[in-house]
């Protein structure tokens, strides 16, 4: 076995072990870390691998989690009732395109069909115009602000800035048990691993070469007959898919969700745990985004005033030190200490 | 090659994220109320743009907290507070005040601005059965066994107002707001309201949190003509709107402008001189003459600066913590149950006046009060309510809001 192989596992058992060592409510931050994580993991595909340095990606989270929202909230109104928040926002009757939601198999499909969707009709736009780089981390910031101001904007629809809140079940598990709480964080796990695995796959087939030479010389792939923005686009929907389940894990691990999780900042902040994981690295960018989360945890409630310093020290710190994130530190330590590089230069 | 570092990459980098979760696995804090101490949460937004706001009334709670201290605590045992940041984030404000309860045990939380910020934390206080004080005049429509209310309810704060513009003979209103549900229910009521008084509503405009651009906004109201416009704007949107609004030479004398959000701290930021001359309604004012008020404003500046203001939402904290400490020691314990039982017809002298909780729906009897923005920045009451009104969240007993609730 490699010491690549014996790491993984003992992450596979840490993982297993912590229900039965926190606190529920420790476990349900863990969970939560979970999510961000499985967002890293498509931003490492998209950005990492594919060069789309995606600042939007809180659009796709939101897609997911209000799709997954609305079925929740609807399962709790039963049959003739309406959502808490359209009570106190004046709408009397179930607005049309709540309807679908009620069905369970409509709202799993949604939350990963309407985030690939939109993604992959954007990708098609954008890449074909051969919006890339700068421009197009600009375009998906503004995709992002558009979507929250949307969100606040149809309060009657979404809930507003409140967003929606007081989830208490979730496909028969009840969320206010500490069993069901364990079973929501391995659910979040399971997803994680899955989704790990397939990105893995990915990234090691034909395809994941190919994405890599587009990032690297676009012109050069599109000369070799490939087709550049089509390689970009099914990335960009993966990626989007991943943030959409994440969306849909978040809403009954943390128990709300609103356009204050889905702006240009927090998007951002899912790109910096990317960033200082080691965006290059699948395994790297999950670690950065549970470690970047855990750490704004501890720092925010250790030091109630002036964390944020504390969380952007480390950042600067770390882009500073070590551009290529942590992941590139172990590295080039294993580089210069392990065993000898496999790979000879010419 | 690229594929043997992916699983290389786990290594040192997901162990120590993975350890350092479980190591800081604390097994809680003890009770509430253990040894000689009481853990009391305070929770608001030190960070993010509310925190301009929120940090003044986490600053006259952390006062009360050390006033009653310093007269010997609660039940004899000192009150401990532990501060934690909303981050000015409605997710963040359900997660730290689940911390809060069940990290560090404490008896009860003071905390929250925003509707949004107490409609998260709502789930989480009723689910663990612990007590949450919100500070701040709301929509209403809400009334929760878990949470106390210190702020004014619409029928304390909205509908005076109404009273008062009615009976200087405004018939014409135009309404402004953020877009966020106080603003939208508040203009509910006040639609309601009118259509019941024979006013007219003209206009109702909403902006995004923070917007600050108004000479369309302005322009409207101009070409409307209304005899007094109604303003739930909230925030950093307050100072572009008095401005602009100041610059187009819309005057007080000729359409006063009513404000549910601005007070003392806002008058400061938006400037005196742009906002002198307009109303806003409250509760309290730093100029609110009463025995207590003077100790209140005296003791704040005395810790906090000379220059520091105090404010409605500030007073209603200070009072929050007052107001709990006298049920447990009605209750003779920091249970929480016990402290609801008590909690019903606990009266005391707060800066504004006679305050006493209501036992049916958790809120609090207020006085209502008109000011009139000074060029001084202060406040000048011009109206006042003949007693506390008592609360009424719902508007039950008001038979123009039928529909509302």
């Amino acid at each position: 076995m490699t010491w690549g192989r014996i790491s993984l596992v003992v992450c596979v058992v840490l993982l297993a072990l912590a229900p039965l060592t926190l606190s529920p409510f420790r476990l349900g931050l863990l969970a939560k870390y979970l999510c961000f994580a499985i967002v890293a993991v498509g931003i490492a595909l998209a950005w990492g691998q594919g060069g789309m340095l995606t600042l939007g990606q809180g659009v796709f989270f939101g897609l997911g989690g209000y799709a997954m929202a609305m079925y929740l909230k609807l399962e709790e109104a039963g049959s003739a009732g309406l959502p808490d928040f359209m009570v106190w926002s004046g709408v009397e009757e179930l607005p049309a395109l709540w309807k679908p939601f009620g069905n369970p198999v409509f709202a799993l499909a949604a939350v990963v069909l309407v985030p690939g969707l939109v993604a992959f009709l954007l990708g098609l736009l954008v890449f074909r115009q051969r919006v890339r780089g700068a421009y197009f981390a600009i375009l998906s910031q503004a995709l992002a602000a558009a979507f929250v101001i949307l969100l606040v904007g149809q309060q009657g629809l979404t809930g507003g800035t409140n967003g929606m809140t007081n989830f208490t079940g979730f496909f028969g598990l009840d969320l206010t048990d500490p069993n069901g709480q364990r079973a929501v964080y391995a659910i979040a796990a399971l997803v994680l691993g899955v989704l790990f695995l397939v990105a893995k796959l990915l990234v090691r087939s034909r395809f994941g070469r190919l994405l890599v030479a587009v990032r690297d010389g676009e012109d050069r792939v599109r000369f070799l007959g490939y087709d550049p923005a089509l390689v970009k686009t099914i990335t960009f929907t993966v990626s989007a898919v991943m943030a959409g389940l994440a969306g849909a894990l978040f809403v009954p691990v943390v128990g709300i969700i609103s356009p204050a999780m889905l702006g240009i900042v927090p998007s951002l902040e899912l790109l910096v745990g990317v960033a200082v994981g080691g965006r290059f690295v699948l395994a790297g960018a999950i670690a950065g985004a549970i470690a970047v989360n855990y750490a704004k945890t501890l720092f925010s409630e250790d030091f109630a005033e002036g964390w944020l310093y504390l969380q952007g020290g480390l950042f600067v710190l770390v882009l500073v030190f070590a551009p290529k994130g942590l992941a590139g530190v172990v590295e080039s330590v294993r580089e210069r200490f392990g065993r000898k590089p496999v790979e000879v230069t010419a | 090659m690229r594929s043997r570092t992916f699983s290389r990459g786990l290594t040192a980098l997901l162990l120590p994220a993975l350890l350092a979760t479980a190591c800081v696995d604390e097994p809680g804090g003890g009770a509430g109320a253990s040894g000689d101490e009481i853990k009391v949460g305070i929770l608001h937004s030190l960070s993010g743009t509310m925190a301009i706001s929120e940090v003044t009334v986490r600053d006259a709670e952390l006062l009360a907290v050390e006033e009653i201290n310093a007269k010997g605590g609660v039940l004899g045992k000192k009150l401990v507070p532990v501060t934690e940041d909303g981050a000015s984030d409605w997710p963040t404000f359900a997660e730290k005040a689940q911390k809060l309860i069940s990290q560090d045990k404490v008896a009860t939380v003071f905390g929250g601005w925003t509707s949004a910020s107490r409609k998260a934390m709502l789930p989480v206080f009723e689910r663990n059965k612990a007590l949450l004080w919100y500070p701040v005049q709301y929509e209403g429509l809400e009334s929760s066994p878990y949470i106390f209310y210190t702020g004014a309810t619409t029928n304390q704060q909205i509908v005076p107002a109404l009273d008062y513009l009615a009976a200087q003979g405004k018939k014409k209103m135009f309404l402004v707001g953020s877009d966020y549900v106080f603003p939208r229910t508040a203009n509910k009521i006040i639609k309601a309201y009118a259509a019941a008084k024979g006013i007219e509503v003209l206009g109702e405009e909403y902006t995004p949190l923070g917007h600050t651009e108004y000479s369309t906004l302005v322009n409207k109201i101009a070409d409307a003509k209304p005899d007094a416009v109604f303003n739930t704007l909230n925030g950093d949107s307050n100072v572009a709107f008095f401005k602009q609004l100041r610059g187009s030479g819309i005057t007080p004398q000729t359409t006063p402008v009513v404000s549910v959000s601005v007070a003392e701290e806002e008058v400061k930021g938006i400037g005196p001189e742009n906002v002198a001359g307009h109303l806003v309604a409250w509760n309290y004012y730093q100029t609110t003459t009463t025995p207590a008020n003077d100790a209140f404003v005296k003791a704040f500046k005395a810790k906090y600066g000379a220059d520091k203001v105090t404010s409605d939402p500030m007073e209603a904290g200070y009072n929050a913590v007052y107001l709990w400490a006298e049920a447990v020691k009605k209750a003779g314990t920091t249970e929480v149950e016990a402290v609801r039982k008590a909690a019903g017809g606990i009266t005391i002298e707060a800066p504004e006046g006679t305050t006493t909780i209501d036992g049916d729906n958790q809120h609090v009897a207020k006085t209502a009060r008109i000011g009139l923005v000074q060029a001084d920045g202060q406040i000048k009451e011009v109206w006042s309510s003949p007693g506390p009104i008592k609360p009424d969240p719902y508007l039950r007993s008001y038979d123009w809001a039928g529909g509302l609730s």
